[in-house]
């Protein structure tokens, strides 16, 4: 990797810096994730097909999948909206509301789901008034979609925000000059600059939700084939000494987190390109 | 993630907008109440509801379940564990950093999405790599146990899933400072005869020091905070292997909810204090910047006042 060819410029310390990090990286997150790959991978094809097909993995998958689609669409909008409000509105307390946006960020995900369980629960501030309506919003796929929502929220705004901020108001003055009404401008001439960062907020919501776990297990009732997140699932082949279980089921969701990965990656070279147009 | 953390915004009050480039204001009191009332459900609710369980029982409940000795002994693993692996990932970010920003070699690319990689790993599968390495059927499993030497379920696990959740934080937030800065003032310092560790100390490091201390301050953070990495490789073992967000979860299922809340309410504190210190620093780095544009501008003024000393 460091051929002498290519280290140019004069400053000293490639060899220290690089040899530095390639071990670290190679000792702490390569290595270990290698045992992950090796493992599964020396699992006869057979097996890995039943664990994967296995009902219990489908339904875990699906949840997890699922679910993070459903936050991940609602954090697209309401984090689209919030960060317009933020970015565009005046009003009493906005320095306040936009701090908070970061909160889960540096919450711990177990406070988050304690957290949630008590306002939603059934004798909770919103729980009490939901359920005479018949509406039960934790113990079940509804609480997990609120967990999910939670520890995404701010990769929903946080995205979106820079964009709105450096939004030109040359283009909306052009499309008002025009004759276009406030809401063509928005939807023909706001909206098309946004998509790209609209699209890659989706995709870091869900790559975040789908792999959550320490908010989710407080707000589901975790029952197998029902309410179990695949995380929760691989945890529970681990305490059954099933390594090669929970190393199959792993691999299928590194596989789901490196597709988002890749398409969060094309989606931010599409917006710097679209800035730069 | 991918993306990583988004930055903190430092969106400034925004002067009024003509009539024709903003929504009717009915439109706007209606979008601000939507949102709040969003924020609300999802975020302010949920904290408040964190210290409000804490306190209702009074005081003394709150501070004898904080004093109690397996939370303080999980608040002490708290601490060691980011006592070990804050500096620890500080140095190979700055290392990281300094190779990925300042050389072009083959690979770079690559490196770079490595490093971030421990992202978009769930936190489950960031703590089972452990357990696949040195639990009781692990690689290095046997090997192990023959030498008496415990990884899983003890403190070096916890600090290994640790390190790798946190890995990238320090890195990810010099790497994009640091190629914006460019090489030009290091270059400038060895062709004048500094040596490497001096253009370090007294030219690298003041130019991203505030860069440097946000990563400190997420990676510290996370380093506290993880819950679902330190989760598999701990073990849940009372008042020895348990952080304080996992003593919440084992307290919570033990019934002991005030005690859960009041040790989860100590966790929102150090979440808010967080998002304090990012504030001071995202506004320090904001002066920092100004004062150079300042300096920029008017060349015949010293730049030093500008660029703090650090002693080598």
């Amino acid at each position: 990797m460091s051929s002498s060819r290519s280290h140019a410029g004069v400053l000293p310390g490639f060899g220290l810096s690089l040899g530095i990090t390639l071990t670290w990286l190679s000792l702490i997150v390569l290595l270990p994730l290698a045992a992950l790959v090796l493992l599964a991978a020396e699992q006869p094809f057979e097996r890995t097909l039943a664990i994967l097909t296995d009902a219990r993995t489908l339904a875990a998958y699906r949840l997890s999948l699922g679910g993070a689609l459903v936050a991940a669409l609602v954090n697209t909008v309401a984090g689209l909206l919030v960060a317009w409000v933020l970015v565009r509105y005046e009003f009493p307390g906005r320095k306040l509301v936009d701090g908070l946006i970061d909160l889960p960020f540096a919450l711990p995900t177990a406070v988050a789901g304690i957290a949630l369980s008590a306002v939603y629960a059934k004798n909770g501030w919103v729980g009490q008034w939901l359920e005479p309506l018949g509406v039960r919003a934790v113990y079940n796929t509804t609480g997990v979609v609120l967990a999910m929502i939670l520890v995404s929220l701010p990769f929903a705004v946080r995205t979106v925000q820079p964009l709105i901020e450096e939004l030109e108001p040359e283009l909306e003055e052009a499309a008002a000059c025009l004759g276009a009404t406030r809401l063509q401008t928005l939807r023909r001439v706001v909206l098309p600059v946004l998509l790209p960062g609209v699209l890659t907020a989706f995709a870091l919501c869900l790559a975040k939700s789908a792999g959550e776990y320490g908010s989710i297990i407080f707000v589901s009732s975790n029952l197998p084939g029902r309410t179990e997140i695949a995380p929760l699932l691989i945890m529970n082949r681990l305490e059954e000494f099933n390594y090669s279980a929970a190393a199959v089921v792993a691999i299928g969701m590194l596989l789901i987190a490196f597709v988002a990965l890749l398409a969060i990656n094309l989606l931010q070279a599409w917006t710097r390109r679209s800035q730069e147009a | 993630m991918g993306g990583g953390l988004p930055a903190l915004a430092h969106g400034g009050a925004k002067s009024r907008r003509a009539k024709h480039l903003t929504e009717p204001r009915w439109v706007r009191v209606l979008a601000i109440a939507a949102a709040i009332a969003f924020l609300s459900l999802v975020l302010v609710l949920p904290l408040a509801v964190v210290w409000w369980e804490a306190l209702r029982k009074g005081l003394g409940p709150f501070f004898s379940a904080i004093g109690d000795s397996d939370a303080l002994a999980a608040a002490r693993l708290t601490l060691w564990t980011a006592l070990v692996c804050v500096p620890v990932n500080t140095v190979c970010g700055v290392a990281a950093a300094w190779a990925l920003t300042r050389y072009r070699f083959r690979g770079r690319q690559l490196l770079l999405t490595l490093i971030d990689l421990p992202f978009s790993v769930s936190p489950v599968i960031s703590g089972m790599i452990f357990v696949l390495l040195f639990g009781a059927q692990g690689w290095f499993g046997a090997w192990l146990s023959e030498h008496d030497v415990k990884i899983v379920f003890a403190f070096p696990g916890i600090a290994l899933a640790t390190l790798f959740v946190t890995f990238p934080f320090v890195a990810r937030e010099l790497i994009p400072l640091m190629q914006a800065l460019g090489s030009q003032e290091e270059e400038a310092a060895v062709t004048l005869g500094a040596s490497g560790w001096q253009v370090f100390w007294r030219v690298t490091l003041p130019n991203v020091k505030w860069g440097l201390l946000n990563g400190v301050i997420l990676c510290n953070a996370r380093a506290m905070g993880d819950f679902g990495a330190v989760s598999v490789v701990s073990g849940h073992i009372r008042g020895k292997t348990n952080t304080l967000p996992l003593h919440v979860e084992v307290l919570y299922g033990e019934y002991q909810f005030s005690a859960a809340f009041a040790v989860a309410a100590l966790l929102v504190l150090l979440a808010v204090a967080t998002l304090f210190a990012r504030h001071f620093v995202a506004w320090r780095m904001a002066r920092d910047r100004a004062a150079v544009a300042r300096a920029d501008a008017e060349p015949s003024e010293s730049v030093d006042s500008s660029a703090p000393r650090v002693p080598a």
